[in-house]
């Protein structure tokens, strides 16, 4: 057991390394404090010249193939690089969607044509993706979409209506299911493409969200057409390409910024109780230690994880409690850090708040990290049908023609 | 990065695996639990002749020589199969006690035959309900000899040398007892693992001699403590996979309102929460087992969460078991009640997890390392 690269790995660090501090500026300190905000045209602007930086000195697309523009990579060469980035403060994030799920799934399904013109300038950050999947009266049961396709020709006219698009208000491109066949059963009758956000008929509107910031949207579509042209695989497969999609999305929504112990660990340093500071509270330290441990359990299964990357293995089942963990003790830490503080944890100024308000912030973003990218009860039942190896849930709209399909309030 | 165990300890684990699934089905835990046998003597005879008494121990020691890493590999099948044997009290305890604070010549009396199962040691520290902290014990020692009671003592009935924790004028200290002087009384005494045996010892001027110097019996407890608690915890991540694995198996198989049990999620959500219980307490038991082979500075924390992981992990699994077998899982010819009591035995053998978290955090508070 150790925990050192292998040589080729410290090599492939030393260059990474060498490449961000010659590029960009380290972050100061070990606290994570942000203020949730919208992400506003200057720093769109100075995440995509930093991405076309990362893409000509080759950190960008480092699994992809060769074929598509990528560095044809390995998994542990993208951890590397991004554990180094992170100790980097970058204008970030808005190319996940694109480059960890949307072009993986053109490049695949797409023609050669198609991976030239689409994945370079989205590997160089000139063109942003997002996915259109979820909607009003389908979001956990995604298969449950209704946004119609009908085929006109050598064209498709889309009406309907997403919801949660991430970033769909700076888009350029995204991808989108539809349902082209309302006769067959659920997951039969879907059909998927992608489209230009600029299509007539297509309308975005933010939606705001408990934390005050709208990073998300609701996207109407009235009599978008799209060429065939931009169909990926056969009609009435589109559930098949989604599960392309969808695969990624455990390792785009992972490390999302936050808390952990050791910022409650800080502050029961320093606020005082009726009795001394927090940290001499047995109840706050065993909490505290009850943290610890989860954190830290995360951090060696993580540690597990890479072992098996690092020699080019498949990771084992260990990988998909992450995010499960992760997101509703995000929610209780911010909780108690708030109680801790007593009448002064309401305050979100940041002019008085600890931390800048880290924690309060928190609250009010946490619990969007139990639904995002698959609920705690789809993480829950992910985990119980494909590591233990339990039945899946047996569905009374099997087979049904999914117009005959019972529907309950639609979330609209 | 190689967070793992070598591809000889994968070997010798399925080894372990394959022979105690020979020599220690349940029925052999059982035959213990129902009985007056102290252990199972054939199998501790048999783990002694593969070695792996003595494993971690050096061979000029008479041990195996595989080192602390594959005494971890052995813990977690141990834990699996809960070997009714007193090998975490010789192996972990015991032994790991001389080999920290023993002279030259107490190592040379001892440790061979400790590695080769021919004594069987302990370790004695509680006494009474609550009573296990140095600070608060009554056994004492004067003029080198012992006198006062412990209790429970693990093993107590059948080892033949325990390292008991008495006050001295110099402070609280730690010592060797030969089992078999004039003026040691032991009596067996009914707990909630009978397949683990414990004991009240009692001693009236009893023989001893100090294990480490004077005056350090807080600071060599605790090693052997830190350093037993990452193998206890390998012996109990192995327990709560086992139970988890016969909730699995069990939820599949029965069927309730014409479907399997395992399918309602409010058994998968259940058996969801167990399972990252189990992971979360593996992985930080990893972390432990790298930090004792190493004898690293981070081995203190690495040990307390392990410890504090593995305890709580190994009672949810055994208790969630029970739950999902249902009536079947509170009669006594299931098995799910071995693991529940073994679960709780473990987890207070060597101090509760409440009093394992306090430690964390003390650990937490002292080291300046961002541990």
């Amino acid at each position: 057991m150790d925990f050192s690269d292998t040589p080729e790995e410290a090599a492939y660090r030393a260059k990474a390394r060498a490449f961000l501090e010659a590029n960009a500026q380290r972050r100061e300190g070990s606290n994570m404090l942000y203020r949730a905000g919208d992400a506003d045209e200057a720093f769109i602007k100075a995440a995509k010249d930093w991405q076309g930086r990362k893409a000509d000195a080759g950190f960008a697309g480092i699994t992809w193939p060769k074929e598509w523009g990528g560095q044809g990579g390995t998994t542990i060469q993208q951890v590397i690089y991004d554990q180094e980035e992170a100790k980097f403060g970058f204008p970030r994030g808005i190319f996940d969607i694109g480059l960890g799920m949307c072009l993986p799934t053109v490049c695949k399904w797409g023609t050669q044509e198609q991976r030239d013109r689409y994945a370079r300038k989205a590997l160089r950050g000139e063109e942003i993706w997002c996915q259109l999947f979820s909607e009003p009266a389908g979001g956990s049961d995604l298969a449950a979409l209704r946004t119609r396709a009908e085929r006109r020709g050598d064209e498709w006219v889309v009406n309907g209506q997403k919801i949660w698009t991430s970033g769909a208000h700076y888009c350029d491109f995204g991808v989108i299911v539809t349902r082209s066949d309302f006769d067959a059963p659920k997951h039969s009758g879907l059909t998927y493409f992608f489209l230009d956000m600029r299509s007539p008929g297509v309308e975005i509107r933010p939606i705001k969200q408990i934390s005050g910031a709208s990073h998300f949207n609701e996207v109407f579509f009235t009599d978008v057409r799209i060429p065939d042209s931009q169909r990926l695989g056969a009609v009435g497969e589109g559930w098949k390409v989604s599960l392309t999609t969808l695969m990624n999305e455990r390792y785009t929504i992972g490390g999302r910024a936050g808390v952990d112990v050791d910022e409650v660990l800080e502050l029961a340093r320093t606020v005082e109780l009726e009795e001394g500071p927090a940290l001499r509270n047995d109840a706050v330290r065993e909490r505290l230690a009850d943290w610890y441990v989860m954190s830290r359990g995360l951090k060696y299964s993580h540690f597990r994880t890479m072992t098996a990357l690092s020699r080019g293995e498949t990771p084992g089942p260990e990988s998909s409690i992450g995010k499960l963990v992760v997101a509703s003790k995000l929610q209780a830490m911010s909780s108690f850090a708030i109680d801790l503080l007593e009448q002064g944890g309401a305050i979100n100024d940041p002019k008085y708040a600890p931390m800048v308000g880290l924690f309060q912030q928190v609250l009010m973003t946490s619990p969007s990290s139990r639904i995002a990218g698959g609920s705690d009860e789809i993480m829950r039942n992910i985990i119980a049908e494909r590591v233990l190896g339990l039945p899946a849930d047996i569905r009374v709209d099997k087979g049904v023609p999914f117009n005959k399909v019972p529907t309950g309030k639609t979330g609209d | 990065m190689n967070f793992d165990f070598s591809d000889d300890l994968k070997m010798l684990r399925d080894e372990a695996r394959r022979f105690l699934a020979d020599k220690c089905p349940t029925t052999a835990v059982r035959a213990v639990l129902e009985s007056d046998a102290a252990y199972d003597k054939a199998l501790w005879a048999a783990l002694g002749e593969m070695g792996w008494i003595g494993a971690a121990l050096p061979e000029e020691a008479g041990g195996a020589g595989l080192g602390h890493l594959g005494l971890c590999v052995l813990a977690e099948e141990l834990g699996r199969a809960m070997a009714p044997v007193p090998f975490s009290s010789s192996v972990y305890l015991a032994t790991e006690a001389i080999r920290l604070g023993g002279s030259e010549a107490q190592c040379k009396a001892w440790l061979p035959r400790l590695a080769a199962g021919q004594v069987i040691g302990t370790l004695a520290v509680a006494e009474g309900p609550g009573r296990a902290s140095l600070r608060r014990i009554t056994a004492s020692v004067r003029n080198g000899q012992l006198s006062g009671e412990k209790l429970p003592v693990p093993d107590g009935v059948v080892a033949d040398v325990a390292i008991v924790a008495a006050q001295t004028e110099r402070g609280p200290g730690l010592f060797i007892v030969d089992l078999a002087t004039p003026g040691v009384v032991r009596e067996a005494v009914e707990t909630i693992d009978p397949s683990r045996k414990q004991a009240r010892l009692t001693f009236a001027g009893v023989a001893c001699e100090p294990l480490g110097a004077a005056g350090d019996g807080e600071g060599l407890l605790r090693r052997i403590e830190d350093r037993a608690a990452i193998l206890f915890a390998f012996e109990q991540v192995g327990g709560a996979q086992v139970a988890l694995e016969m909730a699995r198996d069990y939820a599949l198989e029965r069927y309730a309102f014409g479907r399997p049990i395992g399918s309602f999620q409010a058994i998968k959500h259940k058996l969801a929460d167990v399972y990252v219980a189990v992971e979360l307490a593996r992985s930080n038991a990893y972390y432990g087992a790298w930090a004792l082979a190493n004898d690293a500075p981070e081995l203190a924390t690495a040990a307390a969460a392990a410890r504090v992981a593995a305890s709580e992990a190994y009672f949810l699994a055994s208790k969630e078991n029970i739950q999902v077998h249902g009536g079947m899982g509170y009669t006594w010819a299931f098995d799910c009640h071995l693991h529940y009591r073994r679960s709780k035995m473990l987890g207070v053998t060597l101090g509760s997890a409440r009093k394992w978290k306090d430690r964390l955090i003390t650990q937490l508070e002292t080291s300046n390392a961002p541990a």
